[in-house]
């Protein structure tokens, strides 16, 4: 929670610094994202990720989000922009064993952990359990939102079984899955298709068979 | 008539996933925003309108252009052709030209080595505004007489005299508000500019040949050197069939004008200002009914919202006429359609294209009625059904296949309707907060576009030397599963299995002068035209085969085990190696026009729809009347897909659509200021329905009787019908407040959508 609070202060400062500067444009402190893709240009961090079990090198722009360093940095386009705001879900992975909207918090932020996105889950010739039941039920019609639903669901599971409790969680102590926790675990991933009948029976699938 | 093949064996198909099901769900299908990047890629951004209503006195657009990473900037003047990006009436600009219209209109476009470089130079313009009068609202269009085009009368025997007639008369009215399609992928288009002038366009489109000829306008080309392609959509709902448009154009205009590649990623809270939404309305009626609820007059006026341009208005406005009857019999009618002109985003084609507003105002009247009658709504409903001697729409068409008595009585059954009912009564009657209701409604929904040109649909099979199989059509995949259909299709045409066919992605430079994907009409339009191109090879390889085996063409079969030719047995991939020796063509066009449909608008009578989709839900609410909030504790529903090309594919449309609806009709609302700014631009103040709102006990069943028409493997649609289905949460959430008062004899005044500040004043009006 703590952890959340300070992403979203930090993006907002960061973010509010750089509009000030672009409304002053004779000022020359600005660094323009393009700038992450020149060599030696000025301003730029070393970080490393740990990206699906590969250690990867990148000079950033301090202010580039997880999200494009996975997609415009890494070319790992399976991961989604949807809204570019923490509100639709579809751009989350899995980072340190924690399930993250990627738009949401800064590359620069998770310098030598392990970040998992839906390439390092499985691949079409060897799915992941959690991917194959999506396919088995069908959890998806355009597909844009998958992506982000499968790294939930399976961080998700992991919070069940770590013993995290939820808003719906009767009693804290005994924190078992259920289609309920389901439901409210897996509403910070919008799927406008409305596939949720058929994401939850997934989920329900992949829940049976670890248990 | 291509129906199909009665030799060919279409018993219970298995329901294939998805054509990218394994792609979807490893993140390896690709959108357009996927691909590698050229290096020299620019990107663009538009410089809106922060006027509803302005003449531009002045742009200054120097510190634009002197910002870092910009290559160019562009207004109106640099368009070389036409500055028209509108499917139909051209009054939509590409960039504004003297005036703009709303707050979000593109002004300029920012052409810049990154999309944050582009947005941010956007925002360094300078322009002098002379604001004028500006209408943002439906009272305010129609105080102002301000509308895109004439009224429109839809009518039937003396309405007036009818309602003078009647024992019983009540009038009342009700707002429905927007939505917005929030398609998960945003709005994009990337250009890339080809010899001689030519441009390529991979754009997140429904209506790929519109873009195309609207491009070639543009640029003073000819649509021959335009090439519009699409492989898949991220969602879709309607908002990208016109919409679509405006920024492909931008990005062709500046590789036209650049000579690089460009890419148009819209910014989601600049999608959501500039792209138009499902129309909001304002109903008013006047009915006259007998003691048993049967309607005998109606007087109904339809008011939309329809925004600062034509865009797809009329024919979506004309659908809500369409379906004011829904499923009931309306002897004397008149339906006055008003079509406002406002200073807001101009409104578009959204899943049901003014269908559902046209259903939920005839459905609010059943409510209506049944108040007043201290009736229970679904006997009203009921009585009020088309059938025999009492089965011709508003428009003089006749309802030959009319299922809804049917599913209507199943879903009551089967949903347990009326003992439900009861104990909700006994549950409210010791409940003085939480109130409960049930309520069930009926769909039908017109199947065809209602402008009847457009039903007509090409398709392109390639049989390839080793026997595996390509197809191309002209409809889009948007996550509906259309591609998987249609690959069915061919599929069992030369039975084969599915995995032998490759999809391809949609392109005009392969099937040309489509429609849109659109009207729920693609696996109908394309999966026939696509059964049409592989019969012509089938036929080919039949005469092939009988001269080469000199046996009789009736010997010849094509069965999953292989390809019979009299006492021959061969492989598909051995034919299709023979056929192509022998000097067989192995690819074929199929086209497809839908028959026996014919529409007059100027009298609003005829024929639009080839035939109807029918289904029926049941929703079960709890509404806390102290804070407004409501719960939807179960829906069950009956639907009708014909005979299913792929079940579970419909079942998940069924279900999507319930929800999208049901969004619609409760959480989803859109805010404008009172300068018409849109306030509600981005997920975080916009309620879209998550896992959670789904109701807790949700049962879909399909009705499958096959199609009476001869439509593909006899077959129904299914993207828009069930959008509707969800009308009967709102209904029920109208009955649950009105149990504050039981002995009322009236309705709740509630507006859709039923948020809880909705709700609350609903319950204080009814108190009062």
């Amino acid at each position: 929670m703590t952890t959340e609070d300070f992403n979203r202060v930090s993006r907002r400062t960061i973010l509010g610094a750089s509009a000030a500067i672009c409304a002053a444009p004779a000022a020359t402190a600005a660094v323009p994202a393009s700038a992450a893709k020149k060599p030696g240009a000025q301003g730029l961090l070393p970080v490393t990720l740990k990206v699906n079990g590969k250690h990867l090198h990148l000079d950033l722009d301090p202010r580039t989000t997880l999200l494009d360093a996975l997609r415009e940095h890494l070319r790992l386009t399976g991961t989604k922009k949807g809204c570019d705001h923490g509100q639709c879900g579809a751009c989350t992975v899995i980072v340190e064993g924690r399930r993250i909207n990627s738009c949401l918090t800064l590359a620069v932020m998770h310098d030598g952990e392990s970040v998992t996105t839906i390439e390092g889950l499985g691949t079409p010739e060897k799915l992941h359990p959690m991917q194959k039941a999506f396919v088995v039920h069908d959890g998806y019609q355009c597909g844009y939102c998958t992506p982000g639903q499968i790294c939930s669901a399976v961080a998700m599971l992991d919070e069940i079984a770590a013993g995290l409790p939820s808003h719906v969680t009767a009693d804290l102590d005994k924190v078992r899955f259920s289609d309920a926790e389901v439901r409210e675990r897996m509403s910070g991933n919008i799927c406008r298709c409305a596939a949720y009948s058929n994401i939850v029976a997934a989920i329900r699938d992949v829940a049976e068979q670890d248990a | 008539m291509a129906e199909c093949d009665p030799a060919l064996r279409i018993a219970a198909k298995p329901s294939n996933a998805h054509d990218s099901a394994r792609l979807h769900v490893s993140g390896a299908a690709g959108y357009v925003d996927d691909g590698a990047e050229p290096i020299d890629m620019l990107h663009l951004a538009f410089g809106q309108s922060e006027e509803a209503h302005a003449r531009i006195a002045h742009m200054d657009l120097s510190a634009v252009r002197a910002a870092q990473g910009v290559v160019a900037v562009f207004t109106a003047a640099d368009i070389p052709g036409a500055n028209d990006v509108s499917p139909v009436a051209k009054d939509d600009r590409l960039l504004a030209d003297g005036e703009v219209m709303c707050v979000g209109q593109a002004l300029f476009l920012v052409v810049a080595t990154s999309q944050r470089a582009a947005r941010q130079a956007a925002r360094l313009a300078r322009i002098s505004y002379e604001p004028r009068a500006a209408c943002l609202t439906i009272a305010e269009a129609r105080a102002s007489s301000s509308f895109i085009e004439p009224t429109q009368r839809m009518a039937r025997g003396d309405a007036r005299a009818a309602l003078s007639a009647a024992a019983h008369r009540v009038s009342g009215g009700f707002d429905i508000g927007g939505q917005d399609h929030f398609y998960l992928e945003g709005q994009i288009a990337i250009a890339t500019p080809g010899e001689d002038g030519q441009v390529h366009i991979l754009s997140s489109t429904q209506h790929p040949s519109e873009i195309q000829h609207l491009v070639a306008a543009m640029l003073n080309l000819s649509s021959a050197d335009v090439t519009v392609e699409v492989r898949r959509m991220g969602g879709a709902f309607g908002g990208k069939e016109t919409q679509a448009a405006l920024f492909a154009a931008a990005a062709a205009l500046a590789a036209h004008l650049t000579g690089r590649p460009t890419k148009f990623r819209c910014d989601r809270d600049d999608d959501m200002i500039i792209t138009g939404k499902r129309h909001d309305f304002r109903i008013d009626y006047d009915v006259g009914f007998d003691d048993q609820g049967h309607i005998l007059g109606l007087q109904l006026r339809l008011a939309s919202r329809c925004g600062a341009t034509v865009d797809l208005s009329p024919a979506i406005n004309d659908r809500a006429m369409f379906h004011v009857d829904n499923c009931y019999w309306l002897p004397d009618i008149e339906i006055v359609s008003e079509r406002l002109k406002t200073h807001t985003v101009s409104n578009t084609a959204f899943r049901g294209f003014g269908g559902p507003q046209g259903m939920l105002a005839i459905e609010r009247i059943m409510d209506e009625v049944a108040a007043f009658l201290g009736r229970d709504p679904l006997d009203v409903r009921i009585s009020n059904l088309y059938g025999p001697g009492r089965n011709v729409t508003p428009y003089d068409m006749v309802v030959a296949d009319n299922i809804a008595p049917e599913i209507i009585a199943r879903l009551r059954r089967e949903g347990r309707y009326d003992e439900r009912a009861a104990s909700i009564e006994a549950f409210n009657a010791g409940s003085a907060i939480l109130k409960k209701a049930i309520a069930l409604t009926p769909v039908k929904f017109g199947i065809s576009f209602t402008t009847t040109h457009l039903n007509q649909a090409g398709a392109l099979v390639h049989v390839y030397a080793d026997g595996s199989i390509q197809i191309n059509h002209g409809g889009t995949e948007m996550g509906q599963g259309l591609y998987i259909k249609v690959a069915q299709v061919v599929a069992d045409v030369f039975a084969v299995p599915v995995s032998q066919v490759r999809i391809t992605a949609t392109r005009t430079d392969k099937v040309p002068n489509t429609s849109a994907t659109a009207a729920s009409s693609g696996a109908d339009l394309n999966g026939m035209a696509a059964h049409n191109a592989a019969m012509t090879i089938r036929d080919r390889l039949t005469a092939f085969l009988a001269q080469t085996f000199a046996c009789a063409e009736s010997e010849v079969a094509f069965a999953a085990d292989g390809v019979v030719a009299g006492k021959e047995k061969l492989s598909f991939a051995d034919l299709a190696r023979r056929a192509h020796m022998g000097r067989i063509s192995l690819s074929a066009t199929g086209y497809y026009a839908t028959p026996g449909i014919a529409y007059d608008r100027s009298t609003h009578k005829g024929r639009p729809f080839y035939y109807f989709a029918y289904g029926a839900a049941l929703a079960e609410v709890a509404v806390d009347i102290l804070t407004g909030e409501h719960r939807v504790l179960a829906v069950d529903i009956v639907h009708d897909v014909g005979r299913s090309l792929n079940p579970a594919i419909d079942l998940g449309q069924i279900e999507g659509a319930f929800i999208q609806g049901q969004g619609w009709l409760t959480t989803e609302e859109l805010m404008f200021d009172a300068k018409g700014r849109l306030l509600t631009h981005s997920p975080a103040t916009y309620k879209i329905p998550t896992a959670s709102d789904r109701p807790r006990h949700f049962r879909i069943s399909l009705w499958q009787d096959e199609n009476l028409e001869p439509t593909i493997h006899r077959s129904k649609a299914v993207g828009e019908p069930p959008f509707s289905l969800a009308n009967c949460v709102f209904s029920a959430i109208g009955r649950a407040i009105a149990a504050i008062s039981p002995e009322k004899r009236s309705l709740p005044p509630l507006n859709a959508p039923a948020t809880p500040e909705n709700i609350l004043r609903a319950v204080r009006g009814y108190r009062d």
